[in-house]
């Protein structure tokens, strides 16, 4: 029997195998989705669960080999599009069935300017260079990029996240396709650029009654914005339907386990210590200023200089989370790579128990480094990939020889891959060979190493999935107990933020706005500013959804 | 203009200034002059009336004083061995050199960006085993040996060409195949690599996605980027090629700039020496200027910063 149906577009029992040195792997299993024309279907999961590998499939993507499809359909109008020649396939792509890329900075070709590279969706299809540039600067505009004419040589990097994944956008509607694939498009930006980006989304669907396939880890965002949903896990669809149907009442115990995992829906954590001693840290209006860089045989400074921070003061007490947050760009990391003396302070003063911490000779400097740690954002590449995980972990006693002697060196390392929950054996292996997580893991017994008293997480949990992240949090709360630590907590994702520190200072423009416990902050925000960045959390959202 | 530009080139200019100081001093190590032209029996009479002529009697910072005065009017002082301007010799040698190395250079890079692009397409294919395999052993080949073995093979042997000398067109070919080799083999390799992290990259996907035409990935979107890499290699190597084939000149008793220093040398020619070493310093000073030119042209990150 012939099975009629007016799907958009169908996968049907897609299976795909992925072969590496250690055998094949399969990427995904008898996966079956569809879209119909206006509808908006999310594919929820985490980094490898092979949430983006069907939509792949659907552009030809997918590269062989490595990749091997073994089985299944994929039906665009009725068109199984894995038989189809390569012409036919680029015809399709761009015209009928677009993709917009997370990591836009990547994704978009460095050395062209971003009016030739919106054109050349358009001229890769047939349509002369001087239409085709006249479309590009009308859906340039339409996207709102501002002064779009003005702007139109110049290049990728020359723009803004949010600017660059609108450009994007607007490079997959060129051509009005029936189907925009939308893979992760919000992931890499701040909260309040995420939500407008999504509502531009939603308008252009609207406006062009385009399906559209959002894939995302983000469950924020499925409750925000999707008619259906499918939930995958380990290459599986383990659960679909309507966003409603799968949010009041979710089957699968995955699914159970993801929403249990979105962080902020325990209590506001609660500060239960008296303070009786004297503060760790103390920061009296810290200021930073970035001159524009001099440069040879140039006299005077042509440019006005930039605030990264500006009088910023708070106290650090012993045995407390001191959360942090702001969009990028608000001053966050500067306030961290000063304490540490990678950065140098324009202004003001620091103190770690008593101690100047911005006047220090390299020797005091080399003191007050061991009693305060960093875990940085990206464990990929903060770990050098040369060296085995023993060499990362032992590193510092090497320069501080006074920590471990050196026959217990490799004891000490196992010891500590066990507290950070990885494996004795791990010790031989090379970061490349962990997961983010993992890697993750690694960095934290690695600024553990020299028994610090206080650690600074440097958006430390922000790149990994959300089941993870919890994982984490919850290490780093049994570590803070276990070695009576103190965490400066640097963060721009605020469910996290909230359920894990004791209090939080939101900075704006390299300024403190506001401080107060996590309570305060999150059920009763003084500042606008506060109240704006709460609001366009979409991760927040969830619990209204919920 | 671009700062980039001007702060590389205010960069090369002081170096420039760093090397004639040094040559001047460092020829001078070489020893006197007059204890090779002389004959072994002549009298310190007749050797200081020679240091006198030629300036050699004065304390070393007069003598650099007046090598600055006379630089600064283009003029290097004379050959002692072959008694004519230092500079009409090295100029007369350089653009055979120039020749020599442009050719190799520009024959090496459209070989290398043709088979390194193809080899990349379809990486551990056939053609890009067959790529790798030469173009290691190319790179991996000492210039003297090559050298020797092609004359022996191709002049000797085969009798297709000359084995040494120049005039005609024919007596440029093996010491130009011979110059190729080595850069050839190194770019091919630098744009395989380059070529397969290109293509390989998110802007490949996303225009793929987008459906431009496959040649149009390769040959617009992956080698453009690519470029940048084989650029610096090959200006590097550029500046090795210019600096005198001196291995290959002096086998093939090519008159170029290296074997004419490699002469001056042995005869402790200061003027030529000098002379040879701040005209060659000056071409590979204008190369770069050139490469960094070329560099900001394909990459506008650079130019923006």
């Amino acid at each position: 029997m012939i099975e009629v149906n007016d799907h958009l577009v169908e996968v049907r029992n897609l299976s795909v195998d992925f072969h590496t040195r250690d055998g094949t792997v399969p990427a995904v299993q008898d996966v079956s989705w569809y879209v119909n024309r206006g509808e908006t279907l999310a594919i929820l999961g985490e980094s490898g669960s092979g949430k983006s590998v069907s939509s792949s499939a659907l552009m030809g993507l997918i590269d062989m080999p490595p990749g091997r499809i073994t089985s299944g359909e994929v039906l665009y109008r009725g068109e199984n599009l894995l038989n189809a020649t390569p012409e036919r396939q680029r015809e399709i792509n761009g015209s009928k069935i677009a993709m917009v890329f997370q990591d836009t900075l990547a994704a978009f070709n460095p050395v062209y300017q971003i009016g030739w590279q919106v054109a050349e969706t358009l001229r890769s299809h047939g349509v002369p260079k001087k239409v085709a540039d006249v479309k590009a600067l009308e859906l340039l505009e339409r996207v709102g990029i501002p002064n779009a004419s003005g702007r139109f040589f110049d290049y990728p990097h020359q723009f803004s996240g949010g600017q660059r994944q609108r450009i994007m956008i607007a490079m997959a509607i060129a051509l009005n396709p029936d189907l925009l694939i939308a893979d992760e498009p919000t992931t890499a930006l701040d909260v309040t650029v995420q939500a407008k980006i999504l509502r531009l989304l939603k308008e252009l669907q609207r406006e062009r009654g385009m399906g559209l396939l959002l894939i995302t880890h983000d469950l924020g965002i499925v409750a925000g914005i999707a008619d259906r949903v499918a939930i995958m896990q380990g290459g599986k669809i383990v659960e679909t339907g309507t966003v409603r149907q799968v949010f009041e009442t979710p089957q699968h115990p995955y699914t159970h386990r993801l929403f249990d995992a979105v962080p902020g829906r325990r209590v506001v954590s609660e500060t239960a210590r008296t303070l009786v001693e004297q503060p760790l840290l103390i920061v009296q209006d810290l200021s930073k200023e970035y001159l524009s860089p001099a440069r040879l045989f140039s006299r005077g400074a042509t440019a006005a200089p930039v605030l990264a921070l500006n009088k910023v003061s708070f106290k650090l007490e012993r045995g407390e989370t001191l959360g942090i947050v702001g969009e990028s760009g608000s001053g966050k990391s500067t306030l961290a790579r000063t304490l540490i003396g990678l950065e140098t302070a324009t202004g003001g003063g620091a103190s770690y128990r008593g101690h100047d911490l911005l006047n220090r000779t390299p020797a005091g400097l080399n003191q007050v480094r061991r009693q305060i740690q960093m875990v940085f954002q990206d464990p990929t590449a903060s770990l050098n990939p040369r060296m085995s995980v023993r060499e990362i972990i032992s590193e510092p006693w090497a320069i501080h020889d006074d920590v471990v002697p050196r026959n217990k060196w490799d004891t000490r390392v196992r010891d500590l891959l066990e507290q950070v929950g990885l494996q004795r054996d791990h010790a031989d292996r090379y970061p490349h060979q962990f997961s983010g997580g993992q890697r993750q893991r690694i960095a934290i017994a690695r600024a553990l190493a020299l028994q610090p008293e206080i650690i600074i997480f440097d958006e430390a949990v922000s790149s990994l999935d959300v089941s993870v992240q919890a994982q984490v949090i919850e290490l780093l709360k049994s570590l803070k107990d276990d070695y009576n630590l103190s965490y400066l907590f640097i963060a721009h994702d605020l469910p996290v933020v909230r359920s894990f520190a004791d209090r939080v200072l939101v900075m704006h423009r390299g300024a403190i706005v506001e401080q107060g416990t996590s309570r305060e902050i999150f059920n009763n925000p003084k500042h606008d500013y506060t109240r704006e960045l709460l609001q366009s959390d979409p991760a927040l959202n969830v619990h209204a959804a919920i | 203009m671009n700062t980039y530009i001007v702060n590389r080139m205010v960069y090369s200019a002081i170096s420039m200034v760093g090397l004639i100081i040094l040559v001047f001093f460092l020829a001078r190590l070489t020893g006197n002059p007059a204890e090779l032209y002389l004959p072994v029996d002549a009298t310190p009479e007749l050797r200081a009336a020679f240091s006198q002529v030629n300036g050699l009697d004065q304390p070393v910072l007069v003598q650099f004083w007046r090598f600055l005065v006379t630089l600064l009017h283009l003029d290097f002082g004379n050959s002692l061995r072959l008694e004519r301007p230092a500079l009409q010799l090295v100029l007369t040698a350089f653009p055979t050199t120039l020749i020599l190395a442009f050719s190799a250079m520009a024959l090496a890079l459209v070989v290398a960006i043709v088979a390194g692009a193809l080899a990349a397409c379809a990486p551990n294919g056939i053609l890009d085993r067959l790529v790798n395999v030469v173009s290691l052993s190319s790179a991996s080949l000492p210039n003297f040996w090559l050298a020797l073995v092609s004359i022996l093979v191709f002049a000797v042997w085969l009798k297709w060409v000359p084995t040494s000398g120049t005039g005609t067109l024919a007596h440029w070919i093996l010491p130009i195949m011979v110059l190729f080799a080595r850069p050839c083999g190194l770019l091919a390799q630098v744009v395989r690599g380059s070529m397969i992290d290109a293509l390989s990259s998110a802007y490949v996907k996303t225009a793929r996605s987008k459906g431009v035409r496959s040649r149009s990935i390769i040959f617009v979107h992956a080698l453009r980027n690519a470029m940048l890499p084989v650029i610096t290699v090959a200006g590097d190597q550029m500046s090795g090629m210019i600096n005198g084939a001196v291995v290959v000149e002096v086998i093939f008793g090519f008159p170029g700039i290296g074997k004419l220093m490699m002469d001056s040398i042995q005869y402790r020619d200061f003027a030529v020496i000098q002379c040879g070493v701040i005209i060659t310093a000056a071409a590979i000073f204008l190369m770069n200027v050139l490469i960094d030119f070329a560099y900001v042209a394909l990459n506008p990150r650079i130019r923006f910063k």
